[in-house]
């Protein structure tokens, strides 16, 4: 069931589109990575799902109906630029934040004491913000942001700022969160960490969405039928042997290891190539090269950037 | 409406608990009773030291007539030792030598001597003294020159001082009795009070919606409220806060006026017997009746203020005192949203300000004369009412024109926060770009 979904949202401020006609659908219990260089209409579209900004038209819906404005209380929103109140005392802004997303006094003080002792922090409680390191303030930052238990979570570049440790600690928290039923679209640059946790992709580029779909479908859609060889031994005139229907990309021969990449140009099977090479040399791996999603991101973003130019 | 009571119980609070707030609410009455007290206390101090004046007087005049008192004593020197201190003032004890010359009766001058800077009340005391001991002297002549009999009394009973009584008729024909310089007073002191907390607290808010924009905090929390409900309770608590420090300085400032009128009432009680002293030469008679006299004007004072609208005053002032505020606070609000940096925010302030900056300045002007065209424009226009229509009240305002002023204020906030309103929900989420006036006329067109 889709917990989230746009049809053809358009926004534009005076004399720029912030996005025109864009679609996204949010499937629950699931990491929806919402990808796009800078300025591409990110912000805008998680404000619009956040409504602190209202889109010039498209539809917004919400569990299936259109989206009103109690469900922010459903929604965690973790924005890129982030901050706290400096002189407030950490436990008063922690309660005070979940305050405003509708809780009682009392619950928000009980998930505040869980979440307090899960991340070790209870001792933090009385200090004052300013007090801080980035690093902590940010971890009072994630746990203000799920303490009221959204069905949809929000984050934007929600690790910048962490060590590799806390990094890796809340990136368990979001898949934990996962796993019991939340959702979440998660917005960052880090295309490792969206190779990690997303189960699904959207990249806006230029106020337009370009791509859209489950992550190993995409990354599927962009192989380019290139396979990775290691062997032993010594192939002679091996591009003769190859024909035309295979090309060597990379071509790498040290003491240690020998190894070439080739591409399938007439969409041959791994057989037929495995055949030519059997005879003269042993294999030591054979794998298909899949595209990361870094590979995936720079292809797209600059292949439609030059169609905008033309 | 949930979440603005939430947002302004923050604000309120994280104020009122600050160590700063607490300290300058509970020590500016107590610095200012001080800085009123002080002097006073620390005159009365002074005149407590003994001091011993030398008198030569060959003339005979003042001889013997001037009295020591418990404080200033006067001692009669003979022209040798007078001699002797003018060459030598260390080799005589005295605070100071009083010289009377033979000719004092035609030139009245006489001199005092001192090494060190005689005292203004010193001065004042035998400068009194010798003048009431001279005129007598001189009058006495005159008597003596013309012979009427019993001229001194009937000259004496020639001494007028005239009080004009200003009387206002009321709207009924009713004579009230009334003070210009009260009213004057009163309006003057409700202008500043409504200036101060407009532009101390306005730019509170001001700094309190810079403070979440450079935060970036303001993103989490419109996220969970509508930009207007933050700008709203933002506003109220500040305006709260103002309020609590105005009520704990009116609760405090009346104890400690009180308390002090005592502890200076016991004091005076003992300078006006000292006055008396001083006083009771012959024709300073009616001086005797000063104390009396001083107990019918604080009850004179009393009276006139009685007379006042008071219940009109009080509610003008909280009227304008809260419109006031709304208003500027509105606009100072959206112009902190409008701006990321100190600099900037000083920019756009002075423009917005300036109307009450304009309003303190002419509040002398009007105080002077209330019903002038000058006074009735700068209490119909909202941006200057708040302080002239409260300076302008205890004179006596028609009625048809506070309400019009009232009508024209209820207004221009309703429009004043709109605007603000929606210059704020665009402005918070503006970063890196410098704004001016035009980009802001724009945001108001915005949708959402």
């Amino acid at each position: 069931m889709e917990i989230f979904q746009a049809n053809n949202v358009v926004k534009e401020f005076v004399g720029h589109v912030a996005l025109s006609s864009v679609s996204i659908s949010v499937k629950e219990a699931s990491v929806f990575g919402l990808l796009g260089p800078n300025g591409a209409g990110k912000t805008t579209l998680i404000r619009i799902i956040n409504q602190i900004t209202a889109p010039d038209s498209g539809e917004l819906y919400f569990e299936g109906r259109p989206i009103r404005s109690e469900d922010i209380y459903q929604i965690g929103y973790l924005p890129e630029e982030r901050g706290l109140y400096k002189k407030m005392k950490v436990g008063e802004q922690a309660l005070y934040l979940a305050q405003l997303k509708g809780m009682s006094k009392k619950d928000a003080l009980k998930n505040l004491k869980f979440w307090f002792q899960k991340f070790e922090i209870e001792a933090w409680w009385g200090k004052k913000v300013e007090e801080l390191s980035k690093g902590m303030a940010q971890k009072v930052q994630f746990i203000t942001t799920v303490i009221h238990q959204p069905k949809l979570l929000i984050f934007d570049e929600p690790f910048t700022g962490f060590d590799p440790i806390n990094t890796n600690l809340i990136k368990n928290e979001i898949l934990e969160l996962k796993k019991n039923g939340t959702t979440i679209i998660f917005s960052t640059h880090n295309m490792s960490s969206v190779e990690e946790i997303c189960d699904h992709i959207a990249l806006i580029n230029q106020s337009k969405k370009i791509l859209d779909g489950q992550i190993d479908q995409v990354k599927e859609k962009f192989k380019t039928n290139t396979f990775e060889i290691q062997y032993r031994g010594d192939i002679p005139d091996l591009d003769s042997r190859l024909g035309a229907n295979f090309k060597v990309l990379e071509h790498e021969v040290s003491d240690r290891m020998k190894q070439m990449k080739v591409q399938f140009l007439n969409g041959n099977s791994n057989n037929e190539l495995l055949k030519i090479l059997m005879n003269q040399f042993e294999i030591v791996s054979f794998k298909e090269v899949i595209p990361s999603m870094n590979d995936v991101f720079i292809h797209v973003v600059e292949q439609n950037n030059l169609e905008i130019q033309r | 409406m949930n979440k603005s009571i939430l947002i302004l119980k923050r604000e309120y609070l994280t104020r009122v608990k600050k160590k700063s707030f607490i300290i300058t609410t509970l020590l500016m009455p107590v610095f200012m009773a001080a800085l009123m007290v002080l002097p006073t206390y620390l005159a009365m101090m002074d005149d407590k030291e003994e001091r011993t004046i030398a008198v030569y007087d060959p003339t005979s005049l003042i001889l013997d007539r001037l009295e020591s008192n418990e404080f200033t004593k006067f001692h009669y020197i003979p022209e040798q030792e007078f001699q002797g201190l003018r060459k030598d003032f260390k080799s005589g004890k005295y605070y100071a030598v009083l010289y009377v010359p033979e000719n004092i009766l035609t030139t009245n001058r006489a001199e005092m001597i001192s090494d060190k800077q005689i005292t203004f009340d010193i001065k004042n005391l035998v400068t009194n003294r010798i003048e009431n001991i001279i005129e007598g002297e001189k009058r006495k002549k005159v008597v003596d020159e013309t012979g009427v009999p019993d001229l001194e009394k009937k000259l004496a009973a020639t001494k007028t001082n005239i009080k004009l009584e200003t009387i206002k008729l009321g709207e009924e024909g009713k004579a009230v009795k009334s003070s210009t310089e009260i009213a004057m007073a009163i309006g003057y002191v409700a202008g500043f009070l409504i200036y101060m907390f407009v532009f101390i607290y306005g730019t509170m808010v001001m700094r309190g919606v810079m403070e979440e924009k450079s935060n970036r905090i303001v993103e989490v929390i419109i996220s969970s409220v509508k930009p207007f409900q933050l700008l709203f309770g933002k506003i109220v608590g500040i305006g709260l806060v103002g309020l609590t420090q105005i009520t704990i300085w009116v609760i405090l400032g009346i104890t400690i006026a009180t308390g002090m009128s005592t502890f200076i009432g016991g004091e005076s009680s003992g300078s006006v017997a000292q006055a008396q002293s001083i006083m009771s030469s012959p024709g300073m008679e009616q001086m005797a009746a000063s104390a009396p006299a001083k107990e019918n004007i604080t009850l004179e004072i009393l009276n006139l203020i009685g007379n006042l609208n008071i219940p009109l005053i009080i509610f003008g002032l909280f009227f304008y005192f809260i419109c006031g505020f709304i208003l500027y606070a509105s606009l100072q609000g959206a112009i902190g949203s409008a701006v990321d940096s100190d600099e900037d925010a000083q920019q756009m302030m002075l423009p917005v300000m300036m109307p009450l900056i304009f309003s303190i300045i002419i509040l002398f002007a009007v105080a002077k004369n209330p019903e002038g065209s000058l006074a009735f424009w700068a209490s119909m226009i909202p941006l200057t009412s708040p302080v002239i229509m409260v300076a302008r009240i205890p004179f006596g305002v028609p009625a048809w024109q506070i309400i019009l002023s009232m009508v024209i204020m209820l207004a221009t906030i309703l429009g004043t926060i709109w605007m603000a309103g929606k210059i704020y929900r665009t402005g918070i989420l503006m970063y890196g770009k410098k704004v001016n006036l035009k980009e802001i006329v724009k945001w108001l067109f915005y949708k959402n």
